[in-house]
């Protein structure tokens, strides 16, 4: 996507750009040199967002790891001590624990803005796995944050997810020991995970360098789904998308804000108030809100693959849950490959319209399961939603939807679908891009 | 408070999956729902009432205090409930803590306003060794640290029964009590209020439903000093950002008013450029 060079105008600026083009590179990245489609929503605020979420998210947390001390018996302490005695440090900590939150939230619309935009397809096939790698670099550092404050729920949930690994053949054992730095949840685990909490969001912002270098080659999607066809599709991004991200921002601090400030425990579990005491279980282990469809999943599966009238087990229900869970977001990466729709936008797409709907209730469900004890009912919904989890990425969209759906046709250009019955200037001549 | 936080979880997941679902409550074995209560501290408005934190202060150490600890709470930050730094220092005076002398021997003296509140047991199996192996637990995270904290302490402080209400089949150790509240109706803690039985410095008639409202109060004002302060802040970020996002909407109007009636920015954009570069 070629876009249009910085060219400095004074002599200064001339001779600035010529040794460290940074202007210059800014200007091509998010200023007027940097072309966008004209028609994208608020829904295309969100990856502003994320870039946003991941920022507050490193601010609040280096000046939290200046006071809390990783250490078994006094973690939860230095927490408490942040909490009533640095100054404004409830304020940093309900920030950084609610902003994990707000990360998700915002990070989940993203995905799902692409699955329903088709974002996902070419030429965007890298940007959209390089999302992938952010969210499961995400998840092990929201993981490995709600350890920190060594709360019941902190040690019972590390307890249970480090618990998995053990369930990989002949070397899971090994892994978890190591995982943990001994042979269950401790001292050694709070400090290491402490230290990979701090370490892994510099690489989440190295994996969101490459996420967005690889979006500003093809530019990006849009709700049409279709290809630009010439500059009067498209407009720079600085004044109209700065603005509009700007106000974006502002809209979302405040729902951020009422979280902060009105209800900031509320998206926590209150047993993560009572310190870590690995004698006392508690009644239910519940991961953080944003865990719960893949906790789900993890739990769904309660039977063995075995060889019939051999008692010899193939694999055990933990380890076909662990796959499962694992396998829920690795089959992201296929994505590309396993729509085979040439259109993008679910727009254009009558029957995958409906079906992208029916994986939302099916992640609404997964999570509403996910927070519930694995008795009654709750088990079946469970293999039910992640049955149909796989089906959908597996079945439907590679085999059925080809052979069922007739795409509607498409516009001819962005700006033709979007001046469609407004008065304005005529349709002028269609440019070739540059 | 309790329909609040409730709604906002449905909110979280309705804006994340795009769908209206309510969090599955997470409801205790066999517990009664806690009573609703009207605190004043509630709501994005909500204020301290001083006079029932200062009763619930009361109640603390005249009855609490015999077994439960009150961590990270110095004698200092009552000052912030209104009292005065005198009084304050008489309060931290009536209280004996530990201290090495210059000799390294551990003698005894009056707390200083830095200090916290003693705790009533020297450690976990002293205090296991004395209540039944039963552990009271800290009292200054309990209403953060419980399903709907507040109510909670004010029903479980009125959910014991009298013995002949007691369910059929519920078998009761010794050194257990029933009560309403309690997850599975079995608390090592033994009815503690009874009424009058705090003498109120302000007059207030310790009935047993007045000092639960006053300990319950007290109680979230030790778990979350910061909770009054936080809304009021919260109040003003909110209205920075609201008058602040109705500037940026009309700014984003303005801006894109001629994009929304059609003008091409960008092909202008690279009109100039070519003739730019035909210049050069």
């Amino acid at each position: 996507m070629a876009g249009v060079q910085y060219r400095p105008q004074s002599g200064f600026m001339q001779w600035m750009e010529s040794r460290l083009p940074l202007v210059g590179f800014v200007y091509s990245a998010v200023g007027k040199g940097y072309p966008t489609p004209r028609n994208l929503t608020y829904l295309w605020n969100f990856g502003f967002l994320a870039g946003v979420c991941l920022v507050v998210q490193i601010a609040t947390g280096i000046v939290l790891a200046m006071h809390y001390v990783p250490d078994a018996t006094m973690a939860f302490q230095s927490v408490e001590h942040i909490m009533r005695n640095v100054n404004y440090g409830w304020l940093l900590r309900y920030v950084h624990a609610n902003g994990a939150s707000m990360f998700f939230i915002v990070v989940y619309i993203h995905i799902f803005r692409g699955l329903y935009y088709g974002s996902y397809k070419a030429p965007r096939e890298v940007l959209w796995m390089l999302g992938v790698v952010i969210l499961l670099l995400m998840m092990a550092t929201a993981f490995m944050g709600y350890v920190l404050p060594w709360g019941q729920m902190s040690f019972w949930g590390a307890t249970v997810i480090t618990g998995l690994f053990s369930a990989i053949p002949v070397v899971g054992e090994q892994i978890q020991t190591l995982l943990l730095g001994g042979f269950s949840v401790g001292d050694p685990a709070l400090n290491r995970f402490f230290s990979l909490h701090y370490l892994l969001p510099f690489v989440i912002l190295g994996v969101v360098i490459l996420h967005v270098w690889a979006l500003h080659i093809p530019g990006s999607n849009n709700p049409l789904g279709i290809d630009v066809k010439g500059p009067q599709d498209q407009i720079p991004f600085h004044p109209y998308y700065t603005v509009k991200d700007g106000l974006g921002i502002v809209v979302f601090f405040m729902f951020f804000a009422l979280f902060v400030f009105f209800a900031p425990n509320s998206l926590g579990h209150p047993d993560n108030y009572i310190p870590a005491d690995p004698l006392v279980t508690p009644p239910h282990i519940v991961p953080e809100w944003y865990f719960l469809p893949f906790y789900a999943i993890l739990r769904s599966i309660t039977f063995d693959i075995a060889i019939p009238f051999t008692g010899i087990t193939l694999m055990s229900a933990k380890l076909l849950g662990v796959l499962a869970m694992f396998a829920s977001i690795l089959i992201l990466f296929a994505l590309p490959w396993l729509d085979r729709s040439p259109v993008r936008s679910c727009k254009f797409r009558p029957v995958y319209r409906i079906f992208f709907w029916v994986l939302m209730v099916d992640c609404v469900l997964l999570t509403y399961v996910g927070g519930m004890p694995a008795e009654g009912i709750w088990p079946t919904l469970a293999l039910i939603g992640t049955i149909y989890y796989f089906f959908h990425f597996l079945v439907l969209l590679p085999f059925i939807l080809p052979r069922i759906e007739k795409p509607e046709p498409l516009p001819n250009s962005i700006f033709e679908a979007v001046m469609e019955g407004k008065s304005g200037p005529s349709t002028p001549q269609a440019a070739p891009a540059e | 408070m309790r329909s609040c936080s409730k709604t906002v979880r449905a909110g979280v997941l309705a804006l994340t999956m795009g769908l209206g679902a309510a969090l599955p409550a997470q409801a205790a074995g066999g517990a009664k729902e806690p009573m609703d209560v009207d605190f004043q501290f509630e709501g994005p408005f909500g204020t301290w009432n001083y006079p029932s934190i200062q009763r619930g202060l009361q109640v603390y150490r005249q009855i609490c205090s015999s077994c439960h600890k009150l961590e990270n709470v110095p004698f200092r930050t009552l000052t912030q409930i209104g009292f005065s730094e005198d009084e304050v220092k008489a309060i931290a005076e009536q209280y004996q803590v530990d201290t090495i002398n210059d000799y390294g021997e551990v003698e005894q003296k009056p707390a200083a306003t830095n200090d916290e509140f003693p705790a009533p047991f020297p450690n976990e199996q002293a205090a296991k060794a004395a209540n039944n192996n039963a552990y009271p637990p800290n009292l200054s995270l309990i209403t953060k640290a419980r399903e709907h904290g507040p109510e909670y302490v004010y029903s479980l402080m009125q959910g014991y029964v009298e013995d002949s209400e007691i369910p059929e089949g519920v078998n009761l150790a010794p050194g257990q009590y029933y009560n309403e509240y309690m997850d599975g109706h079995k608390i090592s803690m033994p009815r503690q209020l009874y009424p009058m039985m705090v003498m109120y410095d302000d007059g207030t008639e310790a009935t047993v439903e007045q000092m639960s409202r006053d300990i319950a109060n007290f109680l979230v004002w030790a778990a979350q000093p910061e909770m009054i302060d936080r809304k009021r802040m919260g109040i003003n970020v909110l209205g920075f950002l609201f008058i602040l996002s109705v500037l940026l909407y009309m700014t984003t109007q303005k801006v894109w008013k001629p994009v929304k009636e059609g003008a091409t920015p960008w092909k202008d954009i690279i009109e100039r450029d070519q003739a730019n570069r035909q210049d050069a």
